[in-house]
Parts: C-alpha cells; structure tokens; sequence
C-alpha cells in the first residue's frame, strides 16, 4: 500500500494513499459516461454536484474523525479549516482562502493544483461544463452536515483558461442541530 | 456571462511536457477514490436495469483508464520495446502495472487448465473495493469489475483483445475473499502467438 501524506500539513495525519493518476483517470472516465448518458451538460453538472453532495455527507465524519480539529467558532474558521486540512488530507492539495465579502459570509476558495483535472483538455462544445463540480457538490455536503448551509460555486476554471481554480462559498444559514424525533413521542 | 478568453496555451494537451514526470507517484487519499467509487456505483445502481448492465457500465471506465495508463506507463518506462508475447504482457499487468495503480504487485498469475488461451490473476485484497460491500440481491456483481475493466483497456491498447471478468473465491485462510480475474484472450491473439512461435522455432 502506498504510505504518505500531505508534506507540509501539520494537523492532517496521513490517510491510507492512492495514486492520483488513477484517481484522475477514473474520474475523468466516469465524467465522460456521464457526458454520453445526458444530452444536457446543464444535467450533467448537476448531476457531478449531486454525487458530490453525497460523497460530502459520508466524507465530513471521516474528516471529523481523523482530523484532531477543536470547534470552528465562525464561518471564518471554517473556510480555514475546509481549505488548509481538510483539501490536503483528501487530495494532497491545498487551498488559500481569499475574497471575503464584508459580511464574512462568502468567500473564495483557490486552488491552483487540481488532482481531479490533470491531462484534461475541454473541447469547444463541452464550454458549459463544470469538470469540476462534484468538489463543490463535496463542499456543500459536507457543511450542510454540520449544520451550515452553503451555496457552491465555480468562477474561475484553469481548463477554461483561467489561471486558477477558484470555487465561491456562500454562507446562507447557520442551521440548529435537527433532532430526527418529535419531543412528544 | 461573458465570453471565456481562449486558453493561453498554444500547444495542443498531447503536446505539452507531462508536469507530473516525477520520479515518485503522486498520490491522493483512498478515501478519496473509495467515496467517488461507490458513488458511481450508486449512480449506476439507480440508472441500469440488471446486474450485467451495472457490470459492463463500470467495466467501459475501467476500460477508458486502462487504455490511457498502457500510454502513460509505456511513456515513462524506460525501455522502449513493444511487448508481442502474451506472457510478457501478462507478466508486466501482475507486476509493474499493478505496483503502480495499487502499490503492490498482484498475488498470482497462472495459466488455466484446460486452455492457453485463458489466465488467471489474483489479488488478495483489491484495494478498490475493500470498502464495498454487495449485498446478498446483488450476488454476482463485483467491483472489482473496475479494475477488469482497467486490465481488458491494458490489454487492448497493447494489441491483445481479451475478455477480462471478477470473481470472488472464498479462501480458508482469509476473512474476505480473493478477487480472482480471468483473462480469455481472443482466437486472433493465440494465432498470432503460434504464428510468432513457429517463425522463432524455424
């Protein structure tokens, strides 16, 4: 098995590893199935945030689990935590977090190094689609698990040229803890 | 939205230096793969209407990564030669295929009994679906159909067609079960074999 982690994270402790290239392969094939399922690429971005969103909700307690984090006390906190611990434990890369909005609830994440899209080129036709969509599908799951609902977005995209990948987070609500029973049962 | 600006590069992807030519591979997390896994079997689960088509679904990506991983390996080996014997691409499939997309070599490689044109690999613990559990209506699906597929891409982009299938055999020595994969290669491999034998004999 392949041993290693992230070389300069300190909390993160390192997770059984994988190579990346065939993570990357594995996902680039599985976006191309999707691509041949719908004739709509609207359809499949929204159904790569939506596999995301269900990768999230599992992804977050391993995260918790694993991660010896004390309890985020802002969304501030958050962003931190999700682009500095979580990203290099998960994929070995990580992430700056930029552009907060003067509310502190909406903020950037940028990552310049993108294990799900290495050796991949966009075509002209398929200008619409979000590659990297199930991240923010991820990202949103994983904080809607801990009670935060959040908005996920891409704005800049490396394989449409730009020179970063940047993904929007907006906070919309801090949501109760939901217990799953009525109090009069 | 406005109108994206081509992308700066000029070279063609194909054309452009493989950045990650490093010596030691990358890696990323296996919970990482594990999650995107068997959320496309989910996926796939909701789309197909039998077992089989769940198979050959998962098979086509297996399939798509084998083809590309043949190109990248051949790549960065050092030795440049085309492999023509069925052995020799047997032998590098169990060894250093295996060690790169799984990090260990495969258990076994044999020739079946009852015909050259059959062999078997075994791993003993596939480390793509050692987090997957199938359920009892789902009995004869495996997971490990994904690295089949990834084996049958190998294969084909190599020049030797086959058709590569999982199976799960219970071992007395093991909690879990051994994935066993079973490579038919087709009539035109094993003619051109014996074409490449009777030309090296005579």
């Amino acid at each position: 098995m392949l041993r290693g982690g992230p070389a300069g994270a300190r909390n993160a402790p390192s997770l059984e590893q994988i190579n990346a290239e065939v993570f990357t392969l594995t996902y680039g094939s599985i976006v191309r199935q999707l691509i041949s399922d719908f004739e709509d690429i609207e359809e499949v971005n929204k159904q790569l945030e939506q596999m995301g969103y269900n990768m999230g909700i599992r992804l977050v307690d391993e995260f918790l689990a694993k991660a010896k984090i004390t309890r985020c006390s802002s969304f501030r906190d958050t962003a931190d935590v999700v682009a500095k611990q979580a990203l290099p434990m998960f994929l070995n890369v990580s992430a700056n977090v930029a552009n907060w909005n003067p509310d502190q609830t909406e903020c950037s994440l940028i990552l310049t190094d993108n294990p799900l899209a290495d050796f991949v080129e966009l075509p002209e036709e398929y200008r619409e689609l979000k590659y990297c969509n199930v991240l923010a599908g991820v990202v949103r799951g994983a904080l809607e698990m801990v009670n935060m609902e959040v908005e996920c977005r891409w704005v800049s995209d490396m394989l449409k040229g730009d020179d970063c990948y940047e993904l929007r987070i907006k906070l919309n609500e801090h949501r109760d803890e939901r217990f799953p029973f009525k109090d009069d049962d | 939205m406005n109108a994206r600006q081509p992308p700066k590069h000029s070279l063609n992807i194909v054309d452009r230096p493989l950045s990650k030519n490093r010596s030691e591979v990358p890696t990323v997390s296996l919970s990482a793969f594990a999650y995107l896994f068997s959320e496309y079997i989910q996926y796939l689960v909701d789309r197909a209407n039998s077992i089989s088509e769940l198979e050959d679904r998962l098979e086509k990506v297996g399939f798509e990564v084998g083809l590309r991983v043949l190109e990248l390996l051949s790549y960065r080996d050092k030795v440049l030669r085309r492999k023509t014997d069925v052995l020799d691409i047997l032998r590098f499939i169990h060894g250093p295929a295996w060690q790169y997309l799984f990090g260990k070599t495969a258990d076994d490689l044999q020739q079946a009994a009852n015909g050259d044109d059959e062999y078997y690999i075994r791993d003993y613990d596939l480390l793509v679906s050692r987090y997957i559990s199938v359920p009892r209506s789902y009995e004869p699906f495996n997971p490990g159909t994904l690295a089949a597929g990834i084996m049958r891409g190998m294969l084909d982009s190599a020049g030797f067609p086959a058709r590569v299938t999982a199976h799960f055999v219970s071992h007395k020595d093991r909690q879990r079960p051994i994935t066993t994969f079973m490579i038919k290669l087709e009539p035109s491999v094993m003619q051109r074999q014996a074409y490449l034998e009777a030309a090296k004999k005579g």
